[in-house]
């Protein structure tokens, strides 16, 4: 550790795990919570109420649920994915699923009422509304993003637990953080932590650009 | 209904926050020396049990094995001293004793504590006890590490082979031990079946056994877990595992941390410390030492 070529890899696979596991993530997580936001069917309230629990689930318990499945007496040994980068996207996607989920359905909602009727008397289809209020509300969809990703890159249980935090292979920022402060090389965690914090403000600048200028766009068109 | 519920969640709310003030409340007068114990009274009466904590900072291991737990109380009820452990790896242990955060250290590596001590830092240093590095392996032993006569070899085979041999990575005691055979060995292990985990003996334990993987365990670590590892490699010298309890210099209480330590390499406590482990596992996990370094 020290060298910047070792803090550049453990920075590109912190990025790359978040990455994939928030891309997938949106995958269940939009669709979900758009789902549930607008269509209403038998047990939509408990799975509401499911879903919102989920969103505070502790990582800790999640690395311990996905270390469990993937163990070699466990369920899934045979795939061997325990202490792979692929097993801590695994157990990001559980964290940022609900998270996402629970994000669009609240965004989707407060869409809802004022699009559906304008989109209904213009005759849209069932699917045409929902694409229509999903995409008015993808400003909420992307603070979602947003979260999710901060959550997810700054977690450190459920990855230590299930990437093992091996040198070159699995080791990540936060991993990385506490492994320096166990040797009582504070500095080099600090330094890592405010590393994390950049990333973080750059990643939500971006999003902020986004949703500005998509603001802008609509006052223009007003 | 609705009123009934919301009654009840504050009734149960307030529950909750009145056993949260009980719980708070309780330590001080549980910390009060014991009764039952004579030495209690000899002891230190005058002195107020609020201000009678230390911080003793130590490795994983002594923690991990449960060694701690069996004989602090002792201490801590013969005294009226409670004692904070903070437990980490020996390189942390020490910083937290540079930093003048911790009042005694427990750690095993020599030459660390040695510097310590040189540098200033730490003042009364004993040898408290020993334990034994094992290296373990799966059953199958693919690198033959059975047949080899010193631990030195038996490093030497595993490098050969190429069999997945895993390393805390984490400057801990354990992990300077292994460092050091490997440079006696005359190989600077790398590639890709050389793993580097950064984490305490008991998680690198679980991982040599999830990947079918050789490490370097203390044998405390590795008989409280119940794995399907197999102890290779034993009684080398190279493997001997001695402790130091160290005051540190700086430390605000003086006279707890000397108590911390004379119970530690006093007669109660090396018969302690030599007892622990013998229903369990049928032998001691530690072998009390105590000599003034």
């Amino acid at each position: 550790m020290g060298l910047p070529t070792e803090v550049l890899e453990v920075i590109w696979l912190s990025l790359q795990v978040t990455t994939t596991a928030v891309f997938i993530g949106a995958l269940i997580g939009i669709p979900a919570g758009a789902l549930l936001g607008l269509y209403s069917f038998p047990g939509r309230r408990l799975a509401v109420t499911i879903v919102y629990t989920l969103m505070g689930l502790p990582p800790v318990l999640i690395g311990v649920i996905v270390y469990l499945l993937l163990s070699k007496y466990g369920p899934l040994g045979s795939l061997e994915l325990l202490f792979t980068p692929e097993a801590m996207v695994i157990a990001q996607v559980v964290l940022v699923s609900p998270i996402l989920a629970g994000l669009t359905l609240s965004a989707v909602q407060a869409k809802e009422r004022t699009y559906s009727e304008t989109a209904k008397s213009l005759g849209a289809t069932p699917s045409q509304l929902v694409w229509t209020i999903v995409k008015e509300s993808r400003k909420g969809i992307w603070a979602g993003v947003a979260a999710a990703y901060g959550r997810a890159i700054s977690e450190v249980g459920a990855v230590m637990l299930v990437g093992g935090n091996i040198e070159h292979h699995t080791r990540v920022m936060t991993t990385a953080i506490i492994l320096e402060t166990r040797m009582g090389h504070y500095e080099t965690g600090l330094y890592l932590g405010l590393v994390l914090l950049l990333i973080s403000f750059v990643f939500n600048s971006f999003l902020m650009m986004g949703v500005l200028e998509q603001i802008n766009a609509k006052r223009r068109k007003m | 209904m609705k009123h009934v519920s919301r009654t009840s969640f504050f009734l149960i709310l307030a529950a909750i926050l009145l056993l949260a003030g009980c719980s708070t409340a309780t330590p001080a007068p549980a910390s009060a020396p014991a009764p039952e114990t004579p030495a209690a009274s000899e002891a230190k009466p005058s002195t107020d049990s609020q201000n009678k904590e230390i911080v003793l900072a130590t490795t994983t291991s002594t923690q991990d094995s449960g060694l701690l737990d069996a004989i602090l109380p002792a201490f801590e009820s013969k005294t009226g001293i409670k004692v904070k452990v903070v437990a980490v790896g020996t390189g942390q242990a020490i910083k937290l004793g540079e930093d003048g955060n911790a009042d005694v250290l427990l750690v095993h590596s020599r030459p660390a504590e040695d510097q310590f001590v040189e540098q200033g830092f730490g003042v009364d240093a004993y040898d408290v006890m020993y334990n034994q590095f094992y290296i373990v392996g799966p059953e199958s032993d693919p690198a033959g590490v059975k047949n080899a006569k010193t631990a030195e070899e038996a490093l030497q085979k595993i490098a050969e082979k190429q069999a997945t041999f895993i390393s805390r990575g984490d400057d801990s005691g354990t992990d300077k031990k292994e460092k050091s055979i490997w440079k006696n060995a005359g190989i600077t292990p790398s590639g890709s079946w050389y793993l580097s985990s950064g984490q305490g003996m008991g998680d690198t334990l679980q991982m040599a056994d999830e990947k079918n993987a050789y490490t370097l365990t203390d044998e405390a670590t590795f008989l409280s877990r119940k794995l399907g590892l197999a102890v290779l490699m034993q009684g080398d010298k190279a493997l001997l595992n001695p402790y130091g309890i160290i005051k540190v210099k700086s430390t605000g209480k003086p006279e707890l941390a000397d108590e911390l330590i004379s119970f530690f390499v006093g007669e109660e406590g090396q018969k302690m410390i030599g007892e622990f482990g013998k229903d369990k596992y049928g032998k001691g996990l530690f072998v009390p030492d105590a000599k003034k370094r």
